[in-house]
């Protein structure tokens, strides 16, 4: 185990107490301290500082953590941070440059696709996911690219509004 | 507070797109002149951006979990895993003395003093620990050795009805019972073994001789169970003890009465105790109380010295944050042959867990015209968690009953289900209501009930809605003019996912000609003046009157000050279009700012409270009062039955609502959109289960607890009334729960028209649907 080492004991055995780890996140290498069994969405949350990723259920049910690793949406509560070492790191402050919006950050505003906010910000990086991915997603499309956020606001109809709205633009590349 | 005499001014009155009148009413002088309809208006009625979006949507908004303050702890709770037992004995010296704990709190009481406290349900708070990590708190909690005597227990509501079941509570204990809804005292009913009651809801008539003269009577029970509210984001609270008093971030639904919770439990002036809430991750009915979780991480906070955070994980969230009660209600209602009903009798049972008021509303007593009513109900105490309002609290179970029973009667009766409606509705705005929404969804294409045929069938169903229009009379706003032009609104109102910061940009910037971007949006603080809480569908019916009264107060003395300046009459200036001119002369104009430069002083600021409905109220008690007229709101279903895999799918929902004059017509949807689909998830998945060998919740979490997802999300069209009755000076009322109540029963009636089978139970999930269409097979 390659964090093994950097425990600078001899046992070979990582942790329990903290081990540095370098993360990078929002294309900036950040080192911080963590227990192993620190989650992701904990160590972005906590040490990083960066609490628009949140945690509604922490159990993987509700995809609300969504950030994502080398552009795939993951739940970043089922993750452990020292897994994730490596990777590119996304989260919902990294998704545009400071001071604009995403084109479907704009679209959520546009639609009123927000309610109390909470599960938004995973809901924003799963749509900007499957637009990068497919600049014109069909109402299906979009539906199973969600299908595993939970919103109990309710905002869907809106959400999947906002994305098909997107979706038949004329300029597809903003993804 | 107003001497001068009231004045006689005209409104618009009645639903825009039937053509409006007008109604004359006495209003104080100290009122701003009557609003004209939405059509006539630049920013009322429209749906500009929601002041809080781009913050959501960048992650920036801070809600309570967000919250860090310098030296804060991490507060962890231990929490019964007896669903009934004795607290024998309790040591928490170990935990305080274990790493990183600073300090610890029991939480366990007597309702007697002097008696071994009692647990009495699964998750109960029995102490809490804080310590310099959430792990530390959390491995601290194994350091507390109690001692308990487990009792015999009853979780389920059938058995907890039986003489032999053990009792929740003794009848001495009875004053000290939570309530679910409004503060009030068990005490005053009588209690036998766990059922208390009997509580009479509203009688009137001779039900007896109704029953007597009826030609047709339907009579079914009906069951609904208990749903939790499900936030995303848990209750969460962080309090810091400082030399002055003591500070709260809290994620609540009522910052103002948090407030007053806070300063009674610690002694504290209400002057010295502030709480915050910037974004709220939603509420619905469960977030509006100070709860054991705030007042411990308070008392924590005070035995630390230093601030505390205290947030549920999702297990504690489902299991001690309230939910909605279960209910059985026996139905009967009876009727002549034209559908002229005669009488109506419902009795009801409810299980609140260990709290009480888990009646079902008052939609059998209120939305039909109906001589005779009885209404009884009796509470049923279990050993599960304190239930507390959620979503259309009563209402929507009521509904679930009574607008199938209807249905059935226009079934009996050989009547479409909306012509009897017709006959037996006294309101004017549901009947419009259902002529729109049945229009939208093509109401003549629905078959007769069972007609379908094959594996999937089709169905269209409807029912109505019916909510208080609640006023909060303890509501304030004050409204802040800067020399430079700034503009700021401030109320403790709180926004909980509703957009209520919007609206209030909306009803200042439509006062003083500007535009909703202008207005500072300042509210989630008591700091400010107190506002109304976000339940009872009752926030913006009571913060947007006083919002544009001090609106109206500044921009008079805005324009008394560029009148006595230009000395002319300030009568004769016009605002509007961030400017100032004098009325026939377009070279006196001043910009907004040129203006505001006139102030005498640096700022000019008016507050106002939120005056009485200028017909009256029709009821008041306290803070709260109801409104004239009640909250309709008539939804359609078509759904989809699959008999052979017992699956139900949703198609399409047309939503037609009245909340008064709409204000943000996109933020109105979206709360529609949301009450239905919550209606969607009460009707075919919702359910907390619970273990009755263990007295555990089975299911406390977001895998096993369902509730809808995008994939259950069928069409929901919503369709706005605009109705207008000269009530205040925004005169607009409420939407979020008359959005719920509707949708469970709409789809149950939907379903029978699919299958000609009624189902009296919720959640129709698969399962069920099999049980209950292969009894009905084995019936005929
Ligand atoms: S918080 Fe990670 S999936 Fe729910
Ligand atoms: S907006 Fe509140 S949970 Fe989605």
């Amino acid at each position: 185990m390659s964090c093994a080492d950097r425990n600078g004991d001899s046992s070979g055995i990582a942790g329990p107490g903290p081990l540095p780890l370098v993360l990078d996140v929002n294309g900036t290498q950040h080192q911080i301290m963590v227990e192993p069994r620190t989650t992701l969405a904990e160590a972005l949350r906590g040490p990083l500082g960066l609490t628009g990723t949140k945690i509604a259920c922490n159990h993987g049910a509700c995809s609300t953590c969504t950030v994502w690793l080398d552009g795939t949406p993951v739940a970043a509560c089922s993750v452990l941070a020292v897994e994730v070492e490596g990777q590119r790191i996304t989260t919902i402050e990294g998704l545009a440059q400071p001071g604009s919006l995403h084109p479907v950050q704009e679209a959520f505003i546009a639609h009123d696709a927000v309610q109390c906010g909470f599960c938004t910000p995973g809901l924003v990086l799963s749509c900007a996911a499957l637009l990068a991915r497919n600049p014109h997603p069909d109402r299906s499309d979009i539906e199973s690219a969600i299908s595993g956020h939970l919103c109990r606001c309710g905002t869907y109809p809106h959400v999947i509004e906002a994305m098909l709205d997107l979706s038949t633009r004329q300029d597809p590349d903003h993804g | 507070m107003d001497e001068d005499p009231p004045q006689r001014r005209k409104f618009p009155a009645g639903l825009a797109h039937l053509g409006l009148g007008e109604v004359e009413r006495e209003v104080p002088s100290s009122e701003p002149p009557p609003l004209g309809p939405n059509a006539s208006l630049q920013h009322i009625g429209r749906s500009p951006e929601r002041w809080d979006a781009r913050a959501k949507v960048t992650g920036a908004a801070r809600y309570t979990v967000d919250v860090s303050l310098p030296g804060m702890l991490h507060a962890a709770v231990l929490r019964s895993p007896w669903p009934h037992a004795c607290l024998r004995a309790i040591d928490l010296s170990r935990a305080a003395a274990a790493p990183g704990v600073r300090a610890v709190l029991e939480l366990a009481e007597p309702l007697i003093p002097g008696e071994a406290p009692l647990l009495r349900y699964v998750g109960q708070p029995v102490a809490a620990v804080a310590a310099e990590t959430p792990e530390l708190a959390q491995a601290a909690l194994q350091q507390i050795e109690v001692r308990y005597e487990p009792l015999p227990f009853t979780v389920d509501f059938g058995h907890a009805r039986q003489p032999d079941a053990p009792a929740v509570y003794r009848t001495t204990e009875l004053d000290k019972v939570p309530s679910a809804t409004l503060p009030a005292s068990a005490s005053v009913y009588p209690l036998a073994g766990n059922v208390l009651g009997p509580e009479r809801r509203g009688s009137r008539g001779d039900a007896a001789a109704g029953f007597a003269q009826a030609e047709v009577t339907v009579e079914a029970t009906y069951h609904t169970p208990v749903q939790t509210h499900c936030c995303m984001e848990p209750h969460a609270v962080v309090a810091s003890w400082h030399a002055d008093g003591l500070d709260v971030w809290m994620s609540t639904q009522f910052t103002a009465g948090v407030r007053a919770q806070f300063a009674r439990q610690f002694g504290l002036p209400l002057a010295r105790v502030r709480v915050r809430a910037d974004a709220i991750g939603g509420g619905f009915g469960s977030k509006s109380r100070m709860g054991v979780y705030g007042s411990a991480a308070a008392a924590l906070s005070r035995l630390a010295g230093a601030p505390v955070r205290l947030v549920h994980q999702r297990d504690e969230e489902q299991m001690d944050a309230g939910n909605r009660p279960s209910s059985e209600q026996r139905l009967r209602i009876a009727a002549r042959r034209d559908g002229t009903l005669t009488a109506i009798s419902l009795h009801s049972y409810g299980s609140a867990g260990i709290a009480f008021g888990a009646g079902v509303g008052n939609v059998a007593a209120a939305m039909y015209d109906c001589p005779g009513l009885e209404a009884v109900h009796h509470d049923v105490f279990t050993h599960t968690g304190p239930a507390c309002a959620m979503r259309g609290p009563g209402n929507t179970q009521g509904a679930f009953a009574l607008e199938q029973s209807i249905d059935e009667l226009a079934a009996k009766l050989d009547l479409d289900p909306l012509v009897l409606r017709d006959r037996i509705d006294p309101s004017q705005v549901r009947r419009e209501e259902r002529r729109i929404g049945a229009a939208r969804i093509g109401w003549t294409r629905r078959h007769a009930p069972g007609a379908g045929t094959g594996t999937v069938r089709r169905g269209i169903g409807m029912a109505q809605s019916l909510w208080p229009a609640n006023v909060q009379t303890n509501a304030a706003c004050e409204v802040r003019l800067w020399r430079d032009g700034t503009v700021e609104v401030l109320s403790s109102v709180q926004d909980i996912g509703t957009g209520v910061g919007t609206v209030l940009a909306q009803v200042v910037a439509e006062e003083l000609g500007l535009t909703p971007q202008d207005i500072h949006i300042r509210i989630g603080d008591t700091e400010y003046p107190s506002g109304p809480p976000s339940y009872g569908s009752r926030t913006t019916a009571s913060i947007t009157p006083p919002a544009r009264t001090a609106a109206w107060r500044v921009r008079e003395t805005l324009l008394r000050s560029v009148a006595a300046a230009w000395k002319v009459d300030p009568q004769s200036l016009v605002l509007g279009g961030r400017s100032v001119q004098l009325r026939g002369d377009a070279q006196r104009r001043l910009a907004w700012n040129e203006a505001t430069a006139m102030l005498r002083t640096d700022r000019i600021s008016a507050t106002a409270g939120r005056a009485d409905d200028y017909a009256g109220f029709r009821i008041r008690s306290g803070d709260a009062a109801i409104a004239l007229n009640d909250l309709g709101g008539v939804q359609f279903a078509e759904v989809e039955v699959d008999t052979e895999s017992g699956v139900i799918r949703v198609l399409r929902v047309v939503a037609v609502h009245d909340c008064g004059r709409p204000i943000h017509p996109a933020q109105i949807e979206s709360q529609v959109q949301g009450g239905v689909l919550m209606g969607i998830s009460f009707a075919l998945m919702e359910e907390r289960i619970m273990d009755p060998h263990t007295g555990w919740m089975l299911n406390p979490n977001l895998i096993d607890y369902k509730f809808a997802g995008p994939r259950d999300t069928p069409a929901i069209e919503v369709v706005l009334l605009e109705y207008y009755q000269g009530q205040s000076a925004s005169d607009a009322y409420g939407i979020s729960e008359p959005a719920n109540i509707a949708t469970a029963a709409a789809i149950a009636n939907a379903v029978y028209n699919a299958t000609g089978v009624r189902f009296r139970a919720l959640p129709m999930t698969p399962a069920a649907v099999l049980e209950t269409l292969g009894a009905a097979a084995r019936r005929t």
